[in-house]
């Protein structure tokens, strides 16, 4: 049998909800795949597009977003920002010819470990299954 | 400038890194890394020796740069940026790298934790370098404390701040002071009465100079940080002036509406539409509750210091704090469904606990009596434990006062009616606390009968002759290991705490996040158990989790010990995370100004660009993922540096 393929996933998480929620996950000792790896930022709405593009352009199969739930944005809307985003980061990675669902933006509170670990196994199954992302060959095609 | 020379170290945290992670291999890899001069590993990092081991290093061999690779930043960030400040170097030249809760707590295979874990020091390594030398920025604090919640915790912590002679504004939203403990009769396990406990206290608060005490008033708005909150306050008109009125009572003895639910007595009994929750409250005044009032206007005759205004508004006043503490407490479970099953609502002598505490109160609506409904004394009374505690179709959390609450039921119930035969039904007696299973062994010698076994219904279908005209409680004895149904007069249950109703207001309008229980997270459970994750703001008691009341107290002066500590030492350190822009880059398009939450960017026309003002900005970075000029960066989180993270993660390793 071929060797699963382990995609590569970099995940971008706001210092005060969904990292914290992250950290819970390991108190809790909740197990999830090790394929996302995490950036601390201050706010998902730091999270600049270019953070994505740059992280396909480097050999990541995926990109995971986190910020705190609607509403409960430690800097009032930070996240609406980032949500406000995402149908231009879907448009850009469309036009790349890179699937909508490599991109995801989820919330994951401080309290939700579990969560995070739910959206980290889910995110890995669907990149898993959509296989490693091409970049090069995209490259060439855009040229 | 010299090449960057970076230490990485390694840290075991004892077994819980290093029985996931191959040190020795992530060692071997962080040695191939560009610019790093030094690989170590050590047992524990945080302890003294391994703080001490980077001092030593970075003399001996010169080191430029720090990571280290072991717990999450949230943890002991504050722990090696000091030590990397007493070896000389400036404290943001460092990098965490965190294997511990990201890494070998959640992966189960070994060569994929040891893999991550690489990714990790690989990013922090590159990041490392593109570090700056910051200086935090430094605060004055405003030595004024703003205390949320009058129960037994804010009053505590309000307390204890004011005799270190700061001021604190306590902030209450009932009538009085006192919250659930001025309900209570007696307090375990001592029996001492709490009354006597509370009442001094609350006396104190309404005789401290240093005290501002805003009750039938919300918090609605906090604005600032740490040492510069500006908190808006709406103070709810009492319809009573509070320095004219003295508490005479004239006004209550003459006011017609007589049926208004007496919230205090947990609506046993009624009270006026002009009320004093109890007569020991604090502030000793009258208030008006005006969903009831008809306005007639016989209490404004009678008083005879012209202290009522029926047309009185509500105040929103702002005061400026440097500390907050939550202290905003617990309500009980109140699900009406789940409640029903167990006869409440449905059968008049099933009690919910703080009704009984107020059936055994002096000054209760019984006058301390043990008695049903119907005025006669109870044979025999059963008392349900965990009841929306432990429980998937509840809540899930221990509330933890209920073991010993009930049990102080039991002897309340002999002492009172002797003769009675007492129940306690429970799946386990967690008699934790000092001197509590002293108490349970008192109670057990009381001839208490314990059934291990929740309570499964209430019902008053009587199939034997014994069973006839009681309430029946239906239980799996799980000692015995059968059904048994247990005829019985009157039925406590033992309800559960919940965070209270005002928590989920107060936690968006302070920012603050809360456990899956609801209740308030605290920073850290032991490292930081009344920080919250917001500086500067604390949090004391029942708002944190369900506690009794030495824990309570214990916390509340915890909260106010972190918060004179601040008051003393008059400053603060802000992380070094504000944004500026680089006038020359910018367009003039205002982006920037538009999604900022704090309005701190301005424009600036002689410039020709935005400006940020760095004591507004909070350091979300919004406004540099929105800049399309690229003019705008962010300390310790420029572009840069999250690029060279994102390099090391997909690195090869």
């Amino acid at each position: 049998m071929a060797e699963e393929f382990e995609p590569r996933i970099v995940a971008f998480l706001c210092r005060w909800c969904s990292y914290t929620g992250a950290d819970l996950a390991g108190t809790s000792r909740i197990k999830y795949p090790a394929n996302v790896v995490p950036i601390k930022v201050m706010c998902s709405g730091r999270v600049d597009p270019t953070f994505i593009l740059k992280s396909f352009a480097d050999g990541a199969d995926g990109v995971l977003v986190c910020g705190c739930h609607p509403g409960d944005c430690h800097y009032n809307e930070g996240n609406y920002n980032m949500q406000k985003r995402v149908p231009m980061i879907k448009d850009m990675l469309k036009g790349f010819g890179i699937e909508g669902e490599r991109f995801r933006l989820d919330w994951v509170s401080a309290a939700e470990g579990d969560k995070f670990a739910e959206v980290v196994t889910e995110m890995t199954d669907e990149v898993r299954k959509l296989g490693p992302l091409n970049w090069k060959e995209i490259k060439e095609a855009v040229k | 400038m010299s090449e960057p020379r970076i230490g990485v170290y390694v840290c075991h945290c004892g077994t819980n890194i290093s029985q996931t992670v191959d040190i020795a291999d992530v060692c071997g890899f962080s040695k191939t890394l560009a610019n790093v001069a030094l690989v170590k590993e050590y047992k524990y990092m945080c302890s003294d020796p391994g703080q001490e081991t980077i001092k030593v290093d970075v003399e001996k061999n010169k080191l430029t740069h720090i990571v280290v690779s072991s717990c999450s930043p949230l943890m002991h960030e504050g722990t090696f940026r000091g030590a990397v400040e007493n070896a000389g170097l400036n404290e943001y030249l460092f990098q965490m790298a965190n294997i511990r809760e990201h890494v070998s707590w959640v992966t189960e295979d070994k060569i994929k934790a040891t893999e991550k874990a690489k990714k990790l020091i690989a990013a922090a390594v590159r990041r490392v370098v593109k570090h700056q030398p910051l200086k935090p920025t430094e605060v004055d604090i405003n030595p004024d404390t703003v205390v949320i919640g009058g129960g037994i915790a804010g009053i505590e912590a309000a307390l204890t701040i004011a005799n270190a002679g700061k001021k604190v504004y306590l902030v209450e939203k009932d009538s009085t002071i006192g919250g659930h403990m001025a309900k209570f009769d007696k307090t375990f396990p001592t029996l001492d009465c709490a009354a006597c406990i509370l009442t001094p206290k609350m006396v104190s608060i309404a005789q401290n100079r240093n005290i501002e005490l805003m009750t039938l008033s919300e918090v609605e708005e906090i604005k600032g940080f740490v040492g510069n909150f500006t908190v808006k306050i709406r103070k709810k008109a009492r319809y009573v002036d509070e320095e004219l009125c003295t508490g005479c009572g004239d006004c209550e003895k003459f006011c017609p509406v007589k049926n208004v639910p007496n919230e205090f007595e947990e609506n046993l009994s009624n009270k006026k539409a002009i009320y004093r929750a109890f007569p020991q409250a604090v502030p000793a005044v009258y208030a008006i509750d005006m969903a009831y009032c008809k306005r007639c206007g016989v209490c404004v005759k009678k008083c005879g210091k012209n202290a009522i205004n029926l047309d009185a508004k509500d105040e929103v006043l702002e005061v400026r704090a440097g500390n907050i503490i939550v202290a905003t407490g617990y309500d009980l479970y109140d699900n009406k469904k789940y409640l029903e099953k167990y006869g409440y609502n449905t059968y008049e002598n099933v009690l919910t606990s703080l009704e009984f505490e107020r059936y055994t109160h002096a000054s209760g609506p019984t006058g301390g009596k043990v008695v049903k409904k119907d005025g006669t004394e109870p044979e025999a009374v059963a008392i349900l434990h965990c009841v929306g505690s432990r429980d998937v179709n509840a809540n899930e959390h221990c509330s933890r006062i209920c073991c010993m609450q009930s049990l102080k039921f039991g002897h309340l119930v002999k002492e009172k009616v002797p003769g009675a035969e007492v129940y306690n039904l429970y799946i386990d007696i967690r008699a934790f606390g000092k001197g509590y299973e002293e108490f349970y062994k008192r109670c057990i010698h009381e001839d208490i009968h314990f059934i291990r076994g929740k309570g499964a219904e209430v019902i008053d279908t009587a199939l034997t002759k014994d069973e006839q005209g009681k309430l029946i409680i239906k239980v799996e004895d799980t000692l015995l290991g059968e059904i048994r149904r247990i005829p019985v007069d009157m039925v406590i249950l033992s309800i559960g705490m919940e965070p209270s109703k005002s928590a989920s207001r107060i936690a968006s309008s302070l920012s603050l996040s809360r456990s899956k229980d609801g209740f308030f997270l605290e920073k850290h459970p032991k490292l930081a158990p009344v920080a919250t994750a917001t500086d500067g703001i604390y949090v004391a008691g029942a708002a944190q989790g369900p506690k009794d009341i030495p824990d309570t107290v214990a916390q509340a002066n915890a909260a106010a010990g972190a918060v004179l500590s601040i008051i003393n030492k008059g400053r603060v350190l802000l992380e070094s995370v504000t944004s500026t822009v680089e006038s020359s880059k910018c367009a003039g398009c205002k982006l920037c100004i538009s999604v900022c939450p704090y309005q701190a960017i301005e424009f600036s026309d002689e410039d020709k660009a935005s400006r940020i003002i760095e004591a507004m900005c909070k350091g979300c970075g919004t406004c540099v993922a929105v800049c399309p000029s690229g003019a705008i960066t962010q300390k310790g989180y420029l572009d840069g540096q999250i690029f060279e993270e994102i390099e090391g993660i997909l690195q090869k390793v």
